[in-house]
């Protein structure tokens, strides 16, 4: 199965925000739907890692690890914001 | 930074004597067909399925899937390398090979961009999709080709890194410059040669 | 204490394996001994990475099946063609080493203050997150009522099954065996569907918050379903497995 969820990079996401972003609220900028980055159409094992809106299926980011450097595009993201609180 | 080996632990795919000239670099061989896509399986009902070349914005020609079913077909058996270092040995598929379609146009534009359903793209010289190396398959290995790996209908360009083969094609844009798809947009290499290892940009 | 909560470097660390329990026939857990392993959160997971003798590498996730303040382990299901699976789940004994990091995530967790009434449905090896769940309510002694719907090929694929039989009270465990069922079977048979669901899912009214986990096609079946049934997509959570 190629298709999971946010919660299956988890550490990948930690890797390359510095923090664990399972919770954080994403903004598409295809559609202008916000949901949780968890909750997002993760395509995994490719030459790269595809994020994409549960809403209309737009790229939202796209993570390749290039000679062992993450490289990000978040273009597809209007906003990220981490959830804040005591957990 | 190394990490410690994990005691008895062996990759699946390892190149077995015999082999060694097919494989390209850092590649394994694999007896599965892994599934890898970047989002999620279109489907297009074939009565809506067109492939089409196009220029600058105008559709110079087009097929429907009927069409395109009446077109000469060949069989063609390769190796196919992914750049995420899995090689499928003796892969069979069927296809309209790219010079019969392109032969239905006059241009002298030197590269295209392959166009999918979902948005997908990956570029190519025109050399490349020429001369008997390249072609619009819609069966594997005898069977009618699966959602899943493309289906209806791929592009087969067996001699690059197999992400330029791409998946769910809907046709050709023809261009005056090689400008980068999906992944050669992030970080892979313009070109794809897996002879030369060239899987990431600037190799 | 907080300090599972705090946010900090998530780094590759060896670990040791320090047992190995045959759960089912194709199901290990793996007992692992974490130095400076700061606590985890019932519902989280860990990646672990394999690396072979010519450098080649395997990452998988995998979820925590203990509660927080237990020691670490985790719940392998093995895939026949999976890469990384086979290894873990045959190969692997008590004092081998591997690198993981950990623990990850904060939305698929639940804690008492999270509130209930809960509803956990688990296919396949998804109960593991979800047993963390149940075992971290059980310790923390919270009463919030919770049911767990498990679905399994056959009985003798449910892993924990003896665990999960002694839930009682304010806790209620339902399975359902898709493939066989043993003589005798009195719990539900087939696959989760929306009529199975309206049976066990709490009602829409009394606010549940539901955790989903499994394949992918499982995870988004039920939660369609439960949608359906009026929980709000926000009171769903989710999180989808995938093979090797």
């Amino acid at each position: 199965m190629v298709r999971l969820d946010g919660n299956a990079i988890g550490g990948l996401l930690h890797e390359v925000f510095g923090a664990d972003m399972t919770d954080a609220e994403a903004t598409c900028a295809t559609c202008g739907a916000t949901s949780t980055v968890a909750e997002a159409a993760v395509y995994l094992r490719g030459p790269g890692t595809v994020v994409r809106c549960r809403t209309c299926s737009g790229v939202l980011m796209v993570i390749s690890q290039i000679r062992g450097v993450n490289c990000v595009d978040v273009r597809g993201l209007t906003a990220l914001d981490p959830r804040q609180g005591a957990r | 930074m190394s990490s410690p080996v994990s005691r008895g632990f062996r990759h699946l795919r390892r190149p077995s004597a015999g082999q060694e000239g097919r494989v390209p670099p850092g590649q394994y061989v694999t007896q599965g067909f892994p599934v890898l896509s970047a989002g999620p399986t279109p489907r297009t009902p074939l009565p809506e399925w067109t492939f089409s070349i196009r220029q600058d914005g105008d559709t110079l020609t087009s097929w429907t899937w009927q069409e395109f079913q009446r077109l000469p077909a060949a069989t063609v058996t390769a190796d196919i390398h992914c750049v995420t270092r899995w090689t499928k040995l003796d892969t069979v598929w069927r296809g309209v090979s790219m010079d019969t379609l392109l032969e239905h146009v006059e241009h002298d534009d030197p590269y295209v961009l392959a166009f999918c359903d979902g948005g997908y793209t990956s570029n190519l010289p025109v050399k490349d999709v020429t001369g008997g190396q390249a072609w619009v398959a819609f069966d594997y290995g005898g069977q009618p080709l699966e959602s899943e790996h493309g289906g209806p209908a791929r592009l087969l360009v067996p001699h690059l890194y197999f992400w330029k083969s791409a998946k769910w094609v809907r046709g050709l844009e023809l261009r005056a410059r090689d400008e980068p798809g999906f992944w050669e947009s992030h970080g892979y290499h313009i070109y794809g040669d897996p002879w030369k290892e060239q899987r990431y940009a600037g190799d | 204490m907080e300090r599972t909560a705090v946010r900090g470097r998530l780094t590759w660390q060896v670990a040791t394996v320090a047992s190995v329990r045959t759960e089912t026939d194709s199901v290990r857990t793996l007992g692992l001994e974490v130095p400076g392993w700061p606590g985890h959160r019932a519902g989280q997971h860990l990646d672990v990475r394999l690396t072979a003798e010519d450098g080649y590498r395997a990452e998988r996730s995998y979820s925590i099946a203990t509660a927080g303040g237990e020691p670490v382990a985790i719940t392998v299901e093995r895939l026949d063609d999976g890469e990384v699976s086979p290894y873990l789940t045959g190969e692997l004994r008590a004092g081998d080493q591997l690198e993981l990091r950990g623990p990850i995530g904060r939305w698929f967790v639940w804690d008492p203050s999270d509130g209930g009434p809960l509803l956990l449905v688990a296919g396949g090896s998804g109960v593991v997150p979800l047993r963390a769940i149940l075992r971290h309510r059980q310790r923390s002694g919270s009463n919030v009522p919770v049911r767990l719907l498990y679905s399994s090929r056959t009985l003798a694929d449910v892993i924990y099954h003896r665990e999960l039989d002694q839930y009682r009270g304010g806790a209620q465990v339902s399975y359902t065996l898709t493939r066989s069922q043993p003589p005798g079977w009195t719990g539900y048979s087939g696959r989760v569907d929306a009529a199975m669901l309206a049976e066990i899912a709490w009602p829409a009214s009394q606010h549940p918050l539901a955790f989903v986990c499994g394949p992918t096609s499982f995870v988004e079946a039920v939660a369609e379903q439960l949608v359906a049934l009026g929980y709000p997509a926000g009171r769903v959570k989710t999180e989808r497995f995938g093979g090797t």
